[in-house]
């Protein structure tokens, strides 16, 4: 787990100019993913986790939003500096991403086989033939049962779940070292939910692939990830180990979220919700952007923003964006 | 034999319904595409055996009415015109001119047009603005007028009225593609494309462009319609294809004068026209029903 990190963001900024003003969606995050790691990114709606997405494939939409900061090394490369062409060299060979909704991330006019066949078309040069005998095997390997009859199917003859199998075919076909899971449980229903983050688990384990997954569920990612990275208004404030963070959160945001989930095995009780609402991007706080909500909110949280620091009197990979993290340790329950 | 005959029909009707579903506007089809072969059948071969001579003038058989005998013994199923030249041959060979002139202009204008709309749609910004101005401007200017002008400056000539009726026909095209190419390329799928490594021509040519498909066909049989009326009323008003080529419009200005004694001329070619672009015009309906996959198995 020391080795060199696949994919390492460093203080990336992105803006998006809206009529309302400049929105800085994502504001100097930073994290890192080493090969075969799975990482959560979590955050609520408007956190910058999925521009954080967007900025790593090269896919913010223009001209509204763009990266004015930071780095994204890829494999020792900065895809930001990259040329065009060399970054799209990247896209589907070494880094593959799966949507949210899997139905509108299908191309509606073009049958399944055809669509995961063309990934080995496009990149490999495979004859039609060949192109369809590796689609149906990545089909049967995704668990889409009957495959060879589904191969001639559009995407709407399919079920939620099924289509996201498909897409996952796709993103998986050239065997990606970085895989980028954009919230893909969110529009499934929860039995299936849980079949979805099985086979990425699966996947990830089988072709020992780096694994981001973006999600605002705690429990989806809790059994499969290996580190978790939360990001509150663009910026990273907690990271770490998924136990230790779940366990021994060391900022109010995380521990506020611990308490808003049901224990299953623990007592019934009332549960504790944040208090306020998700900050306005376009008018943020001075110093910690959660200090609205927060109940450990000091005159130094105005002054001063909070850098991401190791959690004190925690293991090394531990760390908070938080001048109180020594005291929400201790208070957490 | 009464009796028979309606067993077919009520057996043959709901057969398409239960068996393959999916089949939307089997009779449609199949209607539209017989009407279709028929006309281009007739204008391959017809020319062949009936003989039309452009500048042959028989004044004994002229004015005679359809089913009359002519001098030389010959029946003339349709009629004669005005110079003795029988209606059937003259049309036989219209459908020639029109219905080559009407899928030229349609391919010209369609290409134009597609590719205009698609730049204009996919990549947006300043080239948007301009080539979207220049299809403003050309709707704004009466499309006859326009094409009256450069069929006035390029003479007439069956290769000058396809350029003349794609100028004129190509901004529908170019509309429609665009406000295809506009809702696509913001589309979930474009995105999850690229990110897969798919480039710009790619993108157009496998995401965006298979969108535009199914509206530009049903745009392509109104516009086919409307081509071959076009290329009628240009050569009606003596600015489309020379009298040598006597194309269903020049058939009709020529009957015109002679409405109150020889309806014929002017009707028969006419009825010939309207009933072709009326089936065109359900065969393409027909056409985007089924290959829509949205609307399939639905």
């Amino acid at each position: 787990m020391t080795s060199e990190p696949l994919l390492s963001v460093r203080d990336l900024r992105v803006e998006f100019s809206t009529s309302a003003g400049v929105v800085t969606a994502v504001d100097g995050a930073s994290f890192d993913v080493r090969r075969g790691e799975t990482v959560a990114l979590l955050g609520e709606s408007g956190s910058g986790k999925s521009v954080t997405a967007q900025a790593m494939l090269g896919i913010i939409p223009k001209p509204a939003g763009r990266v004015t900061g930071g780095s994204i090394e890829y494999d020792g490369r900065d895809l930001l500096a990259l040329p065009a062409t060399a970054t799209r060299e990247l896209r589907g060979r070494e880094i593959a991403m799966v949507f949210q909704d899997p139905l509108s991330s299908l191309n509606p006019v073009f049958r399944v086989g055809a669509q995961i066949g063309e990934m080995f078309r496009k990149h490999r040069g495979a004859s039609r033939k060949e192109a369809r005998a590796e689609a149906l095997e990545l089909m049967r390997r995704v668990g889409i049962p009957a495959a060879e009859k589904r191969l001639d199917d559009y995407p709407h003859q399919f079920s939620g779940g099924m289509r996201q199998r498909v897409m996952i075919a796709m993103a998986l076909a050239l065997s990606p070292r970085l895989l980028i899971a954009d919230e893909p449980t969110t529009a499934l229903d929860v039995t299936v939910q849980a079949q979805i983050m099985d086979l990425l688990a699966r996947l990830q384990d089988e072709e020992g692939m780096s694994l981001v997954l973006i999600t605002h569920d705690l429990g989806v990612v809790a059994d499969v990830a290996d580190r978790v990275v939360l990001m509150y208004a663009g910026r990273v404030v907690e990271a770490g180990p998924i136990r230790e963070v779940y366990e021994h959160s060391a900022h109010p945001y995380t521990a506020g979220l611990m308490g808003s989930l049901p224990a299953i095995d623990g007592p019934r009780e009332r549960l504790t919700p944040i208090q306020g609402a998700p900050p306005d991007l376009l008018d943020l706080p001075s110093g910690c952007s959660f200090r609205p909500r927060c109940a450990f909110a000091s005159e130094r949280c105005a002054d001063e923003e909070p850098v991401l620091l190791g959690a004190p009197g925690r293991p090394a990979p531990h760390s908070s964006a938080c001048h109180h993290a020594g005291k929400v340790l201790t208070d957490a329950p | 034999m009464t009796s028979t005959d309606l067993d077919l029909t009520t057996t043959a009707v709901p057969r398409p319904a239960t068996s393959t579903r999916g089949r939307a506007g089997s009779a449609r089809i199949r209607f539209g595409l017989a009407v279709i072969i028929v006309y281009v059948v007739a204008a391959a071969i017809g020319p062949w055996l009936v003989r039309f001579d452009p500048v042959a003038t028989r004044t004994q058989d002229r004015l005679k009415p359809p089913g009359s005998r002519l001098s030389d013994g010959s029946l003339a199923i349709l009629g004669t015109d005005q110079v003795g030249q029988d209606l059937l041959a003259q049309m036989l060979q219209g459908a020639r001119i029109s219905i080559a002139v009407g899928l030229a202009t349609l391919l010209l204008a369609g290409t134009i047009g597609v590719t205009v709309g698609l730049a204009a749609g996919y990549f947006g910004g300043w080239l948007d603005s301009v080539l979207m101005r220049l299809a403003d401007i050309q709707l704004a200017f009466p499309s006859i007028l326009l094409a009256i002008f450069i069929a006035a400056l390029l003479g007439p000539s069956v290769v000058n009225v396809v350029i003349v009726l794609a100028v004129s026909n190509w901004v529908t095209f170019a509309r429609v593609t665009r406000g295809q190419a506009l809702t696509t390329r913001r589309r979930e799928f474009v995105d999850a494309s690229r990110t897969l490594g798919a480039g710009t021509w790619r993108l157009i040519r496998r995401c965006v462009l298979p969108a535009c498909i199914a509206p530009v066909l049903v745009v392509a049989t109104v516009e086919i319609g409307h081509v071959i009326l076009a290329e009628a009323s240009l050569s009606f008003l003596g600015l489309g294809t020379p009298a040598s080529t006597p194309s269903w419009g020049v058939t009709i200005a020529n009957g015109r004068n002679y409405l109150a004694d020889a309806w014929w001329i002017s009707t028969v070619p006419g009825i010939a026209l309207a009933f072709l672009v009326v089936s065109l015009g359900v065969l393409g309906d027909a056409l985007r029903d089924r290959y829509d996959p949205r609307l399939r198995s639905l």
